[in-house]
């Protein structure tokens, strides 16, 4: 007689967060200098997709610390880093919020 | 859940984050050190830049500026501090333009002791002005012009201008820093902050040379700048306080 096993739905692995950053993903020119930079790994440049210059951007994953490495090395102003106060557990992947699509042609006429 | 920010896109001193340098240039993490050094000290001093690539960042920011003539930046400053003594005034050159171009303007205002704070952005190559070979570019370096490497032979050798310097009795602070990593600007910040602070003081003239990344001038992929730089610039001129007044 075989035991029955107890169907168990697998529990979705998280990662411990202590920060987050914002991506201005159009002033990127693709130089992956934060890419290195990042102690805890958690960015990676695109390879298939570009921002309105044509230059692929980085994106960040769940496993930030706020260590503020990629807004020091970046030459371009890409990172703006904010810190939690509480560390959280995020589901380890993408995090989508992150990226900020700004429309740089309808900026640069508004500011003409 | 509630957060804070630690670092803004570009330091407040700068109006546009927006610039035309190529992508992977040390220049403008370079002049963001300095940026901010300005701001946590709360100072407003007086920048006078010469020609480079750094100068269209100079343009943008939001100080007093003036852009000299080529390598005649510490001539200006000099001139601007005995004005105004109780102004911070900063230079901010690149090799090509202090070393190759200007070596005696600031080997003098050094021998003088002038009071103000001269920058130098090194990175081995005249950026600007099409990628040639400068007084600093290092042995085995390509360049436009030693397309195979500096050979000593042809080319000579580099000029250590932080050595030079910190031998000339008027110069209080001599220092060289990089931007290859975050914890390396970190420590190119504290030496920036060191020299202003001892300009400040009256202590004499304050010399910080910073080395950055050009890529494009040195036939680099951009994720290799760093890595390049260490490996050629750091290992020929060293990092570190190369002259400091005691405590």
């Amino acid at each position: 007689m075989t035991v029955p096993t107890v169907p168990t739905r697998p529990i979705a692995p998280t990662v411990p967060t202590r920060g987050t950053v914002k991506i201005d993903v159009e002033a990127c020119k693709g130089c992956d200098l934060c890419i290195d930079a990042c102690r805890p790994g958690v960015l990676t440049m695109t390879t298939d997709r570009f921002n309105q210059r044509g230059y692929r951007f980085p994106e960040l994953r769940a496993g930030c610390t706020a260590c503020r490495a990629c807004a020091q090395v970046c030459p371009d102003f890409v990172f703006q880093v904010w810190k939690f106060d509480t560390p959280v557990e995020l589901p380890e992947g993408p995090v989508p919020d992150a990226a900020l699509h700004r429309d740089v042609e309808r900026q640069r006429e508004q500011r003409s | 859940m509630s957060s804070q920010l630690v670092v803004e896109f570009k330091p407040k001193l700068l109006q546009s984050s927006e610039h035309e340098l190529c992508p992977g240039c040390g220049h403008s993490v370079a002049f963001r050190v300095v940026l901010d050094v300005v701001e946590e000290l709360d100072l407003k001093p007086v920048l006078l830049a010469g020609h480079g690539c750094y100068t269209q960042l100079m343009v943008q920011s939001d100080l007093d500026s003036l852009q000299c003539l080529h390598g005649r930046a510490p001539a200006a400053a000099t001139g601007v501090k005995r004005m105004l003594p109780t102004t911070p005034v900063i230079t901010l050159q690149g090799d090509g333009d202090m070393v190759t171009e200007g070596l005696h303007e600031i080997l003098h205002a050094a021998a003088r002791g002038e009071q103000f704070t001269a920058l130098l952005f090194n990175n081995g190559v005249f950026g600007d002005t099409g990628g040639h070979l400068t007084a600093t570019t290092v042995v085995g370096q390509r360049t436009k012009t030693s397309l195979e490497g500096r050979d000593p032979a042809l080319h000579g050798y580099p000029l250590n201008i932080g050595q030079l310097l910190a031998q000339v009795e008027g110069a209080a602070y001599v220092a060289r820093g990089a931007v290859n990593s975050a914890g390396m600007i970190a420590r190119t910040q504290r030496m920036v902050r060191r020299a202003l602070e001892l300009q400040l003081e009256g202590a004499g003239f304050t010399f910080v040379e910073i080395l950055t990344m050009c890529p494009t001038g040195w036939f680099v992929p951009t994720s290799e700048g760093p890595e390049y730089l260490e490996d050629a610039m750091i290992t020929t001129f060293g990092i570190g306080e190369l002259k400091a007044p005691p405590g």
